[in-house]
């Protein structure tokens, strides 16, 4: 007889046999009898990307261990304990004077706890769970919440990117104070640069949040973002579409980062978001927002927002390698794909053998557009002999604009028209500062270590 | 139980039978590895100068926050700035949690796993890591990476077993620097080093015997030579409990020798707090009617002379004063030596209230230390006090005296029920103070960042093939031996030792004794005078024995060999032939024994040299030609063959002599 019925919990091949022969399941608390001598402890779920040879087995210590499913020679029940778990949920607080804000879920764990018996992550997301895990937002704010999607940020595209713009239209429309999305970290940056050509002149303002230390570790920096984020929306000026995340590693303060100049620069560290080629718009704390500069869009009490939802996703990114050849870019057009975004070398190059290729892309009515793949800096290709011949061929310069802000827009623009001119208008029409007149001297900063004045900086001044 | 206790010197294993003491052991004990566990930096490596610092909160996660209610919360708002300290060369982006684990590194897993077999261990098939919870910062994720590697094993002590519950493999944490008020500092050098941790049963019965086992385990692991030594590089924790007590974990110190009195005083501090719990019942406190309060009376004592309190009045501090009702004369029962109840609430206030500054709080029940007699009458008119109550003052921000008094209240609250479940820190003096409480299996979660790792049985057999012989039977076997039992210790205590030991043995046919004596005793010395002994090979100190067993070296040249040899190493010789390099520097002192005929022949010659009437008496004469004697023949024979000799020669008899007393 089967315990385990349909749902095997992970098990499969040998573990499952094993089990099945023995009569036990997951949640089965057991006396196991193996060649490497006996355990005790209370069978779990085994995940399902493990080995189909072992027994995950949770001992009275809270510790778990794997049993080699063929040293087992016996196995005892002494019972059973299923686990159920649930996030404690306590009403969220309703005060008249506070403003309201609305959260919208895409998936990304924004507050989550443990099942400390499975290691199962359970996302906290409605207000009561919220209260229960971060009860500092009420301080701040009465909160609404909406799970707008649950998705991996890594598979967020053209149908979620609409669907969120809509409903950020719909929050601004119904009065809300401050709209905050919760977002896997990973493409943060692509869905803020996309929301911040689609919703224009918001009268409010539009925080992402997400985290990179999940928040059932002590060391989280989920719940500071999450009430930095909620305190941007709630109570900031900026009526734009911004990033709230941490600044240095230190706990000290998060960051908010305009949504087009904003990119994710480690693939572990919290202070992983920087503004790039610019400076952030301001830092935030619990107790403080200190704005760094003065030309951001004020908040209003108005609601007239222009939602731009248009997207057209057959446009690619084409990062450049030496050597790379013509061939590729004759796929990409042949497979028709309307868009391409060059992250060019140095101020905006390919290689001599591509001319060709790229010539007949722009014949093709391929819309050409030519970043940067160093990040900071211009594209100009005047300096050199071979970028006026790219732009020759068609291919357009985006001046300071991200790979990944110049990808989002192309989208976005190539929704709206297919006319070269049109589509170069709004390509080369800032909206949110995608581009800029003028890099300020300070937007370039990468500190190398071991200098002796950058070591006296991160001496004394603890970032 | 009978209260009061006995002095510790003249408890027996009677008396602590007769109060149930369990003693169980966690033991500390870092790898010998070259890198750290999950990341590539280099353990080992310690310094107090720092490149960095940065900052970091500790947030309870949501298993902590089932008890707080969001004012809780609030309150928790007082706590730490943890400062680390970073070091380029010993922290990488993993320790301060910026960077996710790599995978647990080979050489420390084989090393633990080769201690869990001797050990006696069931071995695990799949090695799961987990994280177990720290909230005190000392280590920045706010986590210990940890995984059991096996379960149920034993050790032999005297004629029963000690039981081994588990052994893990985990991460070491930050060494802390300081913790004032509301700042911790740490050093980052040692977090990360791998450590394992052996858990026994509670089977220890008496505070000698849990160290005796101490040792034990300190000599087992050590006998392997996989593992640090030094300060700090082994630690234990006790965990003692009597009967109607709670398991109490005593973070322990690195010297085991420690240990007894430590035991000695929470077995008291446990039957202390369990008979005033029975007291406190007797006057009718218990959980249901117990009942506290506590009121802001800053302006009741803004006059008072009282030091402490008349300089935090003049920072601006508030007052406030708990009100814990049939508590009166309970605060000053002696729980420890040298100390009282009122401990059990200064620690609180100092932990979690963060007033650290100490005296940081006084009570009526030992009134006349502090405030005047006057203060007490209308605090206690204040707080609507009757006889029979106790009056705990606070001190401090506005913030943390609330949170001072909520503490005391809590801390009088578990004494209506017994005793709390804590982590106690060692005190140099014996004594031990409230830590952290302690926390439960819950803590424990999987690490989600580390797939589970299969322990494969031709791993385990590898190990095997290469662990040293168990320290149980090398024991026996150097005590049937008839080796003084400090040899046997010291020569087990070391692989290197042990087994060089062993092969002496084996290659020449000395007596045990006198070989022990030497490596131990003789090396020791010569360690100490500043020689290079332990940088000799086996090979060359096999070298020297063997020379003295085959006659080619006088027992008296053993020791000078061994200084000639230590002296001469450097890089050149190092890399020479060992056995040869103790040939050719036994060629060069030319101290090859001297046999009856050759001794007679130099003495005869000294004899020739010397005009007898030169010297007052014929003993001055005998002394003397005795040390010339001895200064030419260093090395080459006994002291007492020249002697006797000399002696002999002159006609003077020997023990009259004070040079058989030499050497």
């Amino acid at each position: 007889m089967s315990k385990n019925g349909n749902n095997s919990h992970g098990y499969r091949g040998v573990g499952l046999e094993v089990l099945d022969r023995h009569g036990v399941g997951v949640w089965s608390d057991v006396e196991i009898e193996s060649s490497r001598g006996s355990f005790r402890g209370l069978i779990l779920p085994r995940s399902e990307t493990a080995d189909d040879r072992h027994i995950v087995l949770k001992l009275i210590s809270g510790y778990n261990v794997g049993i080699g499913a063929e040293t087992i020679t016996k196995i005892t029940e002494h019972g059973r304990r299923e686990a159920h778990y649930k996030i404690p949920e306590k009403e969220f607080p309703r005060d008249d004077a506070k403003p309201n804000i609305v959260l919208f879920g895409t998936g990304g764990t924004i507050a989550s706890r443990l099942d400390y018996r499975t290691g199962a992550v359970i996302p906290a997301f409605s207000p009561g769970e919220l209260y229960g895990s971060v009860p500092e937002l009420a301080d701040i704010c009465n909160l609404e919440t909406e799970k707008l999607f649950g998705v991996f940020s890594e598979n967020m595209a053209r149908e979620q990117y609409l669907t969120l713009a809509e409903r950020i239209g719909q929050a601004i429309a119904d009065g809300y104070d401050g709209v905050v999305i919760g977002h896997g970290t990973d493409t943060m940056h692509h869905t803020a640069a996309v929301l911040t050509f689609m919703i224009q002149n918001p009268p409010i303002p539009i925080v992402m949040v997400g985290s990179q230390r999940s928040s059932d570790r002590p060391s989280s920096d989920a719940a500071i973002n999450l009430i930095n984020a909620v305190k941007a929306a709630a109570e900031g000026d900026i009526a734009e579409v911004q990033v709230c995340m941490f600044g240095p590693t230190s706990d000290e303060y998060c960051l908010l980062h305009r949504g087009t100049r904003v990119r994710k620069m480690h693939s572990s560290y919290r202070s992983t978001f920087r503004t790039i080629g610019d400076v952030p718009l301001a830092m935030i704390d619990p107790k403080r927002i200190t704005h760094l500069r003065q030309d951001y869009k004020r908040r209003r009490q108005d609601r007239e927002v222009k939602i731009v939802p248009t997207f057209d996703d057959r446009v690619t990114i084409l990062y450049y390698y030496p050597g790379m050849r013509p061939d590729l870019v004759d796929a990409i057009v042949e497979k028709g794909y309307r868009g391409v975004v060059i992250a060019g070398t140095g101020l905006g190059h390919v290689n001599k053998p591509l001319y060709k290729a790229m010539g007949r892309a722009c014949e093709a009515g391929v819309h050409v557009y030519m970043t940067v793949q160093t990040l900071w800096g211009y594209v100009q290709m005047y300096v050199y002999e071979t970028g006026r011949e790219l732009m020759e061929l068609g291919i357009v310069p985006a001046a300071n604009m991200l790979p990944e802000a110049a990808y989002m827009k192309l989208c976005w623009a190539l929704g709206q028209s297919d006319d070269r001119d049109e589509v170069k208008r709004l390509m080369l029409t800032p909206v949110g500062d995608e581009i800029t007149l003028r890099e300020p001297y300070n937007g370039y900063l990468v500190y190398q270590g071991e200098i002796p004045e950058v070591q006296e900086f991160i001496r004394s001044i603890r970032r | 139980m009978s209260l009061p206790f006995k002095p510790f010197d003249q408890m027996t294993a009677e008396d602590y039978a007769a109060i149930d003491l369990k003693v169980g052991l966690e033991v500390h004990q870092q790898l010998l590895t070259e890198r750290k566990l999950f990341c590539r930096c280099p353990a080992g490596r310690y310094s107090n100068e720092y490149d960095a610092e940065i900052l970091r909160h500790m947030r309870p996660t949501l298993s902590e926050l089932g008890e707080y209610d969001g004012t809780a919360l609030m309150e928790k708002k007082t706590r730490k700035n943890i400062y680390y300290r970073i070091h380029h060369a010993t922290v990488c982006t993993y320790e301060f949690d910026d960077t996710p684990p790599f995978m647990i590194n080979p050489e420390a897993l084989d090393k633990a796993l080769g201690i869990g077999l001797l050990l006696n261990l069931n071995i695990v098939g799949e090695l799961h890591v987990a994280r177990k919870q720290y909230l005190d910062g000392s280590i920045p994720t706010g986590f210990q990476r940890t995984g059991i590697l096996g379960v149920d094993g034993w050790i032999p002590f005297g004629d029963r077993k000690i039981r081994i519950r588990q052994l893990s493999i985990e991460e070491d944490a930050c060494r802390e620097v300081s913790d004032v008020g509301h700042e911790r500092v740490y050093l980052t050098d040692r977090l990360g080093m791998p450590l394992i941790e052996t858990v026994t049963e509670p089977d220890m019965r008496t505070p000698q015997e849990a160290a005796a086992v101490g040792q034990l385990l300190r000599l087992l692991v050590r006998s392997t030579g996989q593992v640090r030594t030094g300060y700090g590089a082994g630690r234990q924790d006790v965990n003692v409990s009597v009967r109607g007590g709670t398991r109490v974990e005593i973070k322990g110190t690195p010297q085991i020798w420690r240990n007894p009195r430590l035991i000695y005083n929470e077995a008291r501090r446990q039957c202390s707090l369990l008979h005033i719990r029975d007291q406190l019942r007797e006057r009718g406190v218990t959980p249901e009617s117990f009942e506290a309060r506590s009121e802001d009376v800053t302006k009741l004592v803004a006059d008072t002379e009282y030091a402490p309190i008349r300089e935090a009045l003049g920072e601006g501090a508030v007052v406030r004063c708990v009100l814990l009702k049939g508590f009166g004369a309970f605060l000053r029962e002696p729980t420890q030596e040298h100390t009282t109840f009122a401990k059990e609430f200064s620690d609180r206030v100092r932990v979690i209230a963060c007033l650290t500054k100490l005296p940081n709080m006084v009570h009526s029940d030992a009134p006349s230390e502090s405030l005047a007699g006057p203060i007490w009458t209308a605090l206690r008119r204040k707080l609507r006090a009757s006889h029979g109550d106790a009056l705990v003052l606070v001190w401090g921000s506005e913030a943390d005296t609330a949170s001072a008094c909520n503490e005391v209240i809590i801390r009088a609250r578990e004494a209506t029920e017994g005793i709390p479940s804590d982590t106690r820190q060692a005190l140099k003096d014996g004594t031990n103070g409230f830590e952290r409480v302690l926390p439960g299996a819950d803590r424990m979660y999987p690490d989600t960042d580390l797939p589970p790792l299969e322990i494969t049985q031709s791993r385990l057999d590898g190990i095997e093939a290469e662990l040293p012989e168990l320290v149980w039977g090398r024991m026996q076997r150097y005590r049937e031996s008839g080796l003084p039992e400090e040899a046997v210790w010291a020569l087990c205590v070391s692989r290197r030792q042990a087994e060089l030991f062993d092969r002496i043995m084996a290659e020449s046919p000395l007596s045990p004794r006198f070989v022990a004596i030497m490596l131990v005793q003789r090396m020791k010395a010569l360690r100490r005078a500043g020689l290079a002994v332990d940088s000799l090979s086996t090979d060359e100190i096999c070298g020297v024995f063997r020379a003295f067993a085959e006659g080619r070296l006088a027992r008296e040249g053993v020791l000078h060999l061994l200084t000639h040899l230590a002296r001469g190493v450097d890089a050149e010789n190092e890399a020479a032939d060992g056995a040869e390099r103790v040939e050719r520097t036994l060629a060069e002192l030319g101290i090859a024994p001297l046999d009856d005929a050759e001794l007679k022949a130099r003495l005869d010659q000294k004899l020739a040299e010397l005009d007898a009437g030169s010297f007052a008496t014929p003993a001055k004469m005998c002394r003397y030609v005795i040390g010339q004697m001895q200064r030419d023949c260093v090395g080459r024979v006994s002291g007492q063959r020249v002697a006797r000799l000399v002696h002999d020669q002159l006609n003077v008899p020997l023990e009259k002599s004070p040079v058989e007393t030499k050497a």
